[in-house]
């Protein structure tokens, strides 16, 4: 907005606008609004990405390079986590076929999207960085099941915005 | 009266009927849109092109609603109360002329339902129904919100329907016409709201507290009552006292159209079959100003607090309106007294006079108020 106006609570009493002149000043602030330009963003229509590294969405769950799972079933990030959403069940890696490079690998791996508040403190738990959120939202769900995630659907790399055919409903 | 003449009389009256109520489905629309300007929002996007058809949609959505009816209500009074908010409205409109004189089928017809010899008087009786609405949809609830809201909005109705008909009579008395049709015909060379600019201001405050429009929004105070008088409303009921709100507005704003405003007349064009068309066009035009005005109003000022709502209405609108009458008197009568040009040297000296007298007394008036503590 513009800078500050003068007419605030500290002017003298005798300096005060008449209600007519206030009036007039008060609906023509209002009218001059109508030329801005709106803020609105079409949503399901036009989807604005959100900026680079906004990490405000979708839980994943990263591997290394070679392909093996950064997750050592640590239940670090279930023990951060204030609303208990994250469920891990850890096991013992087959040295003849590691899941992941340590001596654990997380057997099973849910996160509850109905308790999950996208606080992040998982994120800052986890000590292998196994764990991180994206900028992925659309994440509307219609039953239990599908609001409690598994580790093979975290383990996949978030699609596009607007790729999901539930977000074409209504256009 | 034959067939023919029952045919256009029945046609006008479907005509204004259905009338009323897209306008009043475009004037929420427009409402919406309108504030979402102003909040550099967009407003309805996605029902019909540019959220044309969401009132609709609304519409239908509450037909199919249950109207439920508490225990406690009034069985019949809590009925009857949604149709005193939408009946008086229609009927108001009725002696509003909308456009010029059209001929069909051999016949002059006024684009007008009732060309009534007292249309003012008319016009303010129905009005004044409208403060039954929120009398009695706030007392038959059975609660005690909806009896809150209709009870302080009653006296808001009451009050300033007074100055409404202050501004009323000085107009009349400046015009001289209780006709509407005349009224009009009488502004072909100047709009009344020139000559009779105070009139205009005041009618247009009590016009918004008439109908309940913010800033006089206290029938209806959500932050304060639920909703005030249709708190306990659903349903079709509840459509009714919405639609009403909306008619009572359209008609408060095309009678300040037709009596300040010069009605349908316009710059062009002056004759032929686009006379009638330019008319009505340009009734619609002005009624949009208006609207348009209220909303910006809506947009902007916070709804008044409950005692400076009664202060404002009695201790200014209401003298206001007095000296307003007084004054059009005096430039009537004092010209025709003293010849054309003294007379009217007399009469503005005369007003500027009251006006100074006014302005002195005033400060007298304000020293006195600060000692009482409310």
């Amino acid at each position: 907005m513009s800078e500050p106006t003068d007419d605030g609570t500290s002017q003298p009493e005798e300096r005060r606008a008449s209600p007519a002149w206030a009036l007039a000043k008060g609906l023509g602030t209002v009218f001059k609004q109508t030329f801005r330009r709106d803020n609105t963003e079409q949503y399901p229509k036009e989807i604005v990405a959100p900026p680079e590294r906004s990490h405000i969405g979708r839980h994943r769950l990263n591997r290394h390079d070679d392909g093996l799972e950064k997750c050592i079933g640590c239940e670090l990030c279930a023990y951060a986590c204030p609303a208990d959403a994250i469920w891990v069940e850890g096991e013992d890696n087959d040295p003849a076929a590691p899941v992941s490079p340590g001596e654990r690998y997380a057997k099973d791996y849910q996160i509850n999207y109905l308790r999950c508040i996208m606080c992040g403190l998982c994120v800052e738990a986890c000590p292998t960085r196994a764990l991180t959120l994206t900028s992925y939202y659309e994440m509307a769900f219609t039953s239990r099941e599908e609001a409690i995630w598994t580790k093979e659907q975290l383990l996949e790399p978030p699609p596009a915005l607007g790729t999901d055919p539930i977000d074409k409903e209504g256009i | 009266m034959t067939w023919i003449d029952w045919g256009i009389l029945l046609g006008k009256v479907a005509i204004v009927f259905v009338g009323i109520l897209v306008s009043v489905l475009l004037f929420i629309w427009m409402e919406r849109k309108v504030i979402a300007d102003f909040q550099t929002r967009m407003g309805p996007m996605r029902a019909g092109p540019r959220g044309v058809l969401l009132t609709l949609a609304d519409g239908i959505k509450l037909f199919f609603k249950e109207a439920i009816h508490p225990t406690e209500a009034d069985p019949w009074v809590y009925r009857l109360a949604p149709m005193f908010a939408v009946i008086p409205g229609f009927l108001a409109f009725a002696v509003v002329p909308f456009g010029p004189s059209a001929h069909i089928f051999g016949r002059t017809v006024g684009l007008q339902l009732a060309d009534l010899s007292i249309g003012v008087l008319w016009v303010l009786a129905m009005t004044s129904i409208g403060v039954y609405t929120v009398v009695l949809a706030g007392w038959s609830s059975g609660s005690n919100y909806p009896l809150l809201g209709g009870v302080r909005s009653t006296a808001q109705m009451i009050s300033y329907e007074v100055a409404m008909g202050l501004s009323l009579v000085a107009l009349l008395m400046f015009s001289g016409h209780l006709r509407t049709s005349e009224i009009v015909d009488a502004q072909s060379r100047v709009w009344y709201a020139i000559p009779q600019f105070p009139a205009f201001a005041v009618f247009l405050i009590c016009a918004l507290a008439e109908v309940n429009r913010p800033p006089f929004d206290l029938a209806e105070a959500e932050s304060e009552l639920v909703a005030g008088y249709h708190t306990e409303y659903s349903g079709i009921p509840f459509a009714m006292f919405l639609l009403g709100e909306y008619v009572n507005t359209v008609v408060v704003s095309s009678i300040a159209v037709t009596l300040f405003l010069g009605g349908w007349r316009g710059p062009w064009p002056w004759s032929g079959a686009w006379f009638v068309v330019g008319g009505v066009v340009w009734f619609l035009f002005k009624l949009i100003c208006v609207m348009y005005l209220f909303m910006l109003v809506r947009a902007t000022l916070p709804r008044m607090r409950y005692d400076r709502l009664m202060n404002f209405g009695w201790k200014y609108l209401i003298p206001f309106g007095l000296f307003w009458v007084l004054a059009t008197g005096a430039i009537i009568v004092l010209p025709e007294r003293y010849g054309r040009q003294r007379g009217a040297i007399i009469a503005v000296g005369l007003i500027v006079a009251a006006w100074l007298v006014g302005s002195l007394i005033k400060p007298l008036l304000e020293a006195r108020r600060e000692e009482v503590v409310l």
